[in-house]
């Protein structure tokens, strides 16, 4: 096991460099830099704003600075926002987006897997065929589609809850809904399959054939089998949704993260672009290690110690 | 005479397919006798598995209709039970092993878990007291430090191992009737006559009947008692081991048994299979199922189907030969077996 960890947090560390790498020198090839406005810059203030933040040196320089800042924990300074670290910059944004989203995975898990269990639990019914029309539906409409339709029918029509804005608890009801559109209709779907093969195990027969009623058979051996792989997905699943949508956050004017991003590509802010994408990566590659170690928990088949036991 | 503690009457079987209905099991009679052992013999498709999975109310509701016969336990219809009333049944009184020991077992629970939950359904045991049962039921099939092996999970066990767990949690509740389809076809020669001889030696101590579904005519020879051979859905011969093997009257038991490589034949000699294939159960209509295979066919063969008809005490095989209107020949006269 803890060779295992070592080995897997050394190939961590490694992923993120790549991607820091990767970002970076594609960051270069966008055209323009954070400074070019020459309406309002004269030559002289450029090449004073390009001194001041590194920009005059070459590309292999900036990125080796970048590299040891970073290993130092150091994001650096906005280049657009003077005086303000791109730390403060994330942890400022990710409250709202974190919020929303994880709210939009409670609801999107749990009503995904209620509907999951009980389609494959009636197979070829027509609630099965229902829930399934609904989980195509879900994946396949963008989600801003059903955040304009709230915002319309919920918002405006029947004045329930706030069509927009940052204000209160209330107001991030929507977004959520929205949001959780897509993550019920692909829980339900994974879940649904997972069952139905389960259900088809030959265990599960064993389970009949010793006498266990119905119900106990479905709780205790097929739900749980069939709940393992959904550990899989829904870890990678909450970190995209929880680090902010930009379309979810703009059509309801969520000061939150995905926004953020969009912005500093806009207007070429390197150290914001790049906070963010290491911030993301980062959670990412730890989340699927998180559950990698509780796959191992579930499923005694697992060891990490790489022998057959 | 022992009584009989399962009677299956008459039996038909049949699925619900996209390309209609396929009856798999058109007319199994047979009777089990406390503590005796049935062997039912044949193909794959010969509708083995489904006539046990019938017994037990196993098959997928919605694509299966028994739409005749019955099946007795005692004096109780298995059929009309409801279904708490066969869950009840199952793996108390009539308990089955499977034929695949590394599918049959749920990966995530630990093995002793898995014999204890019956026993908790059943026998109302507290935990301590199921646990405490699981343990001898493990130490009476041969599983070594069986004390430790109770927290471990299938995956840690061999085939044989985990085989011989399937068979201490089918036997758990001691029911009345085992049945065990194709229990070693999954596990190597070795590990085979391993399993045969435990079931054997358990069979002794507890005295419960055994339905031993299996093609392996070298196993039936082992362990039965008495012999089923199925064909397209039917019995087509019934009787004890020795009236199968020594005075098979039924054309296809005969091609079975001639088609086994013996021991003390001389190098270089041909097996002798059968002809052709099985028949679609699809498509089978009137007339015995074997015709179209059958080196003795005769007209009446392909227009109407044979009855049992009994050639001996104890033993009956539904084929045209045996009837009182065919000129005898035996068939055994005829190919020289004996």
């Amino acid at each position: 096991m803890k060779r295992y960890l070592i080995q897997r947090i050394g190939y961590m560390i490694i992923t993120l460099f790549i991607i820091v790498t990767a970002t970076f020198f594609l960051m270069q090839l966008l055209p323009g830099t954070p400074f070019t406005n020459p309406e309002k810059l004269t030559a002289g203030q450029m090449a004073v704003l390009n001194a001041k933040y590194g920009l005059d040196q070459p590309v292999g320089i900036q990125y080796l600075r970048y590299i040891g800042n970073l290993v130092q924990g150091d994001l650096g300074y906005s280049f657009q926002h003077e005086g303000r670290t791109v730390e403060s910059m994330i942890s400022s944004r990710i409250g709202p987006s974190a919020f929303i989203g994880l709210q939009a995975l409670i609801i999107g898990a749990i009503v995904g897997m209620v509907l999951g269990i009980i389609s494959a639990l009636k197979h070829n019914s027509l609630f099965d065929y229902g829930s399934v029309a609904l989980a195509v539906l879900g994946m396949s409409i963008p989600s801003f589609v059903f955040a304009a339709l709230l915002q319309y029918y919920v918002g405006v029509k029947l004045g329930w809850l706030p069509v927009a804005l940052w204000e209160g608890y209330s107001s991030t009801l929507l977004p959520s809904i929205a949001l959780s559109v897509t993550v019920t209709a692909t829980v339900a779907r994974f879940i649904r399959s997972e069952m139905l093969e389960v259900i088809g195990q030959d265990y599960v027969i064993t389970a009949r054939a010793k006498g266990m009623t119905e119900k106990q058979v479905v709780v205790k051996h097929v739900i749980r089998n069939a709940l393992i792989p959904v550990v899989t997905m829904l870890g990678p699943l909450a970190v995209s949704i929880m680090t902010g949508t930009l379309v979810i956050e703009k059509i309801f004017s969520v000061p939150g993260l995905g926004e953020q991003f969009t912005l500093s590509i806009l207007v070429l802010d390197y150290s914001v672009i790049m906070g963010i994408t290491i911030f993301y990566s980062a959670l990412f590659i730890f989340v699927v290690f998180v559950v990698d170690i509780i796959y191992g928990f579930l499923d005694p088949r697992i060891n990490f110690r790489g022998e057959s036991a | 005479m022992k009584e009989n503690i399962l009677t299956v009457d008459n039996l038909h079987v049949s699925f619900k397919t996209q390309t209609g209905k396929v009856t798999a099991v058109r007319g199994v009679n047979f009777e089990l006798k406390k503590g005796e052992t049935l062997a039912i013999v044949g193909e794959s498709g010969s509708g083995k598995s489904v006539t046990a999975k019938s017994i037990m109310r196993l098959l997928p509701k919605h694509n299966t209709e028994i739409s005749k016969g019955d099946i007795l336990y005692g004096e109780k219809s298995l059929l009309s039970l409801s279904a708490k009333e066969i869950t009840d049944i199952r793996g108390s009184e009539i308990s089955m092993v499977f034929q695949d020991p590394m599918t049959s077992l749920n990966p995530t629970m630990k093995v002793g878990k898995q014999i204890m939950e019956g026993l908790q359904r059943h026998q109302n045991m507290t935990k301590a007291q199921a646990r405490d049962r699981a343990l001898e039921m493990l130490k009476l099939v041969g599983i070594p430090k069986a004390e430790q092996r109770l927290d471990n999970y299938p995956h840690q066990f061999s085939g044989g191992m985990r085989q011989r767990v399937v068979i201490a949690l089918a036997l758990a509740c001691n029911p009345k009737v085992l049945i065990a389809d194709e229990p070693t076809t999954a596990l190597d020669v070795t590990i085979q006559a391993q399993i045969l001889d435990l079931m054997k030696d358990l069979q002794q101590k507890t005295d419960t009947a055994i339905i031993l579904i299996t093609h392996d005519l070298g196993v039936v020879a082992n362990m039965a008692d008495r012999v089923a051979v199925m064909y397209g859905g039917k019995i087509v011969e019934q009787g004890t081991l020795d009236q199968i093997f020594y005075n098979p009257q039924h054309p296809y038991t005969l091609g079975l048994l001639k088609s086994m490589p013996k021991l003390n034949e001389d190098k270089g000699q041909p097996l002798l299979p059968i002809a052709g294939s099985p028949p679609t159960l699809a498509t089978l209509g009137e007339g015995c199922a074997f015709a179209a295979r059958c080196p003795h066919t005769m007209k009446v063969c392909h227009s109407y189907t044979p009855q049992d008809t009994e050639v001996e005490q104890g033993h009956t095989a539904a084929c045209w030969l045996q009837d009182v209107r065919t000129p005898k020949a035996s068939p055994g006269e005829v190919l020289g077996v004996n």
